[in-house]
């Protein structure tokens, strides 16, 4: 079974927000000093799905991120975990590019790489956040789509998935090749071993440009963008923390107590 | 571009009824229609809708596009594309909205990779711009600390997803005029390449993390399972669900389904009781838009404090067991 992965690497978001910072006149965020970059982790999830169903169907897992050359360390990340080969996209044209851009690029990378039964994505990205790029990569690439999957087998020619709707679960069925976007509910990523790390170390990771997958000039120039950000801005917030004191902390509790009292 | 005019919602149903999103989404269209000086037309699918039609006129269309066919009863992502994809394809909005629900997550961003155009998922906010006719859409990003905007340039339509209950619902006036135009086209069988095998609800113990009016979270301050247990206890005084921080999920003192976060649930509750939860980014994103947060944290420079508007500088081991012994007196009095 063929897999391939699309990644990408983002400000951690774990972070405290006393550390985001914004340009507003370039409309975009300062990277925090001392903060590496991590995998989004709806993609790290998208990794352990493929990863669980290479163990069940033996298969071949292809990382692919678009970013920077530091992109590297996600693709990384994800052979550590348990993926075989991976590839960097980045060249100065894939700047920028908005969610449609994006998508024409990993599309392109992937008809690069030809053959797959499964494409996956994290369900949305953990920075911008727009839960675009999987389903219109489908589109172009005009193969079918499940999006937020919280499991996924494979039965022979036949992707089995649970899926997540609003009260409950869908299970159901796509062939192959589809592609599929992972929610966090599949639970948690593995973490990676002595072997992966090393083979990770080792792997030479290409970096393809623009000319290496046909990326057409037309398709990646700004003017023709789909969606243009205009503005980004920090909300003000209006919170005053009132702290509530007693002499003992069971007192401050009681006060706490008479508070929630009021306001329910 | 100039040939695409006026504004397309997807409508979704209830219990046979227009979803309260989709009023929303006609308040939201109302306004924007009129600021662009054309129509709004909304999109039914399943069966019964033409009965529909009249009260999606009374909330404000002026066109209301009906396909009564059963096989829309249930949202499925192949047929719903199709049928959009195909009516857009022939009336061709200059802007297209739908709520960013389960259904508007999946089928919108499928709709944009079909038709082309522009996409902003999870709006909070919509304009048009005065000089150029152009939908400004506004949006959180990283996880709500920041809001861009965006607008689509040269491409259309111009399509948004709305954040539920962010928007003015419409106002019914059943003297407002319109036209129910029914679908004769069927969906192409062969287009249905994802087969939906079995619906299942699922079963919540207590109260509903999403629908709760008071929420009780813990961090991975509370340090354990067994203490996790407080948690739990004072939020069934309060008759509220409980939540958890993504490492508290990752620990296993909770199932994945409670998680409050970016990666987990957004919720918006009267009361939201963060207890030993420092306040990351990724955490704040899912508790933000509550009336009330409440915090108690040891560490009186935690971000929590930052967002909370009530606190207790202090160890939760030595509150929480007074807090519920006097809530619980409180509540029998």
């Amino acid at each position: 079974m063929n897999m391939i992965v699309c990644v990408k690497q983002v400000l951690d978001p774990e972070i405290p927000p006393a550390k985001f910072k914004i340009d507003p006149e370039t409309k975009k965020v300062i990277p925090p000093t001392g903060v590496p970059p991590v995998i989004s982790v709806f993609d790290e999830r998208a990794v352990e799905a493929a990863c669980r169903l290479k163990d069940k169907n033996k298969g071949k897992i292809t990382v692919i991120s678009m970013g920077t050359a530091k992109a590297a360390d996600v693709v990384r990340h994800a052979i550590s975990m348990g993926a075989d080969d991976g590839f960097v996209l980045e060249d100065p044209a894939f700047e920028n590019l908005d969610s449609f851009g994006t998508a024409y690029v990993l599309a392109k990378a992937i008809q690069k790489i030809g053959t797959y039964d499964l494409v996956l994505c994290g369900r949305q990205a953990a920075d911008w956040g727009a839960g675009q790029v999987g389903s219109i990569l489908a589109e172009i690439l005009g193969i079918p789509v499940v999006t937020f999957a919280c499991n996924i087998e494979a039965v022979e020619k036949t992707l089995k998935i649970k899926r997540l709707v609003k009260d409950g679960f869908e299970l159901v069925e796509a062939p192959m090749p589809s592609l599929v976007t992972v929610s966090s509910e599949i639970g948690l990523p593995r973490l990676p071993g002595g072997m992966g790390l090393m083979m990770a170390r080792r792997k030479i990771i290409p970096t393809w440009k623009a000319a290496d997958i046909g990326a057409e000039a037309a398709k990646l120039d700004k003017a023709n963008a789909h969606s243009e950000i205009t503005g980004l801005s920090i909300p003000a917030r209006k919170s005053e923390c009132e702290i509530i004191t007693g002499a003992t902390p069971a007192e401050a509790a009681g006060n706490l107590a008479s508070k929630i009292i009021s306001l329910t | 571009m100039d040939a695409n005019k006026g504004v397309l919602i997807c409508g979704e149903l209830a219990d046979g009824k227009l979803a309260p999103v989709t009023i929303e989404l006609l308040g939201a269209g109302r306004k924007l229609a009129n600021e662009l000086g054309e129509e709004l037309a909304v999109l039914l699918l399943g069966s019964n809708t033409g009965a529909m039609g009249k009260e999606a006129i009374a909330y404000g269309a002026n066109k209301v596009y009906v396909a009564e066919d059963s096989l829309f009863d249930n949202y499925n992502s192949d047929a719903y594309t199709q049928a959009a994809a195909n009516l857009c394809r022939k009336i061709m909005p200059a802007v297209m909205l739908l709520g960013h629900t389960d259904i508007g997550m999946d089928l919108a961003p499928r709709l944009n990779g079909r038709l082309g155009g522009g996409l902003a998922m999870d709006c909070l906010a919509l304009a048009i711009d005065p000089a150029t006719k152009c939908l400004v859409t506004t949006r959180p990003v990283y996880g709500g600390n920041a809001h861009a905007t965006a607008v689509s340039k040269s491409v259309r339509p111009q399509m948004a997803t709305i954040r539920p209950k962010t928007v003015p619902a419409a106002e019914r006036n059943d003297s407002r005029q319109g036209q129910v135009i029914v679908i004769e086209e069927k969906v192409d069988p062969a287009a249905l390449k994802i087969k939906v095998v079995e619906r299942i609800k699922e079963q919540v113990e207590g109260v509903k993390l999403e629908d709760a009016e008071v929420v009780v979270s813990g961090g991975r301050g509370i340090g354990s399972k067994q203490n996790f247990e407080m948690i739990k206890e004072l939020a069934h005084v309060l008759g509220g669900a409980v939540g958890a921080t993504r490492p508290v999920c990752d620990e296993g003192w909770t199932p994945a389904s409670l998680q409050v976060g970016q990666s987990g649930k957004v919720v918006s509750p009267k009361l939201y009781i963060a207890v030993a939860i420092s306040g990351a980014m990724a955490h704040i994103t899912g508790c933000l838009s509550s009336k009330y947060i409440i915090a108690i944290n040891k560490d009186k420079d935690a971000n929590i404090f930052n967002v909370a508007r009530y606190g207790i500088v202090g160890d939760y081991k030595e509150i929480l067991p007074a807090l519920t012994a006097k809530l619980k007196e409180l509540k029998s009095a």
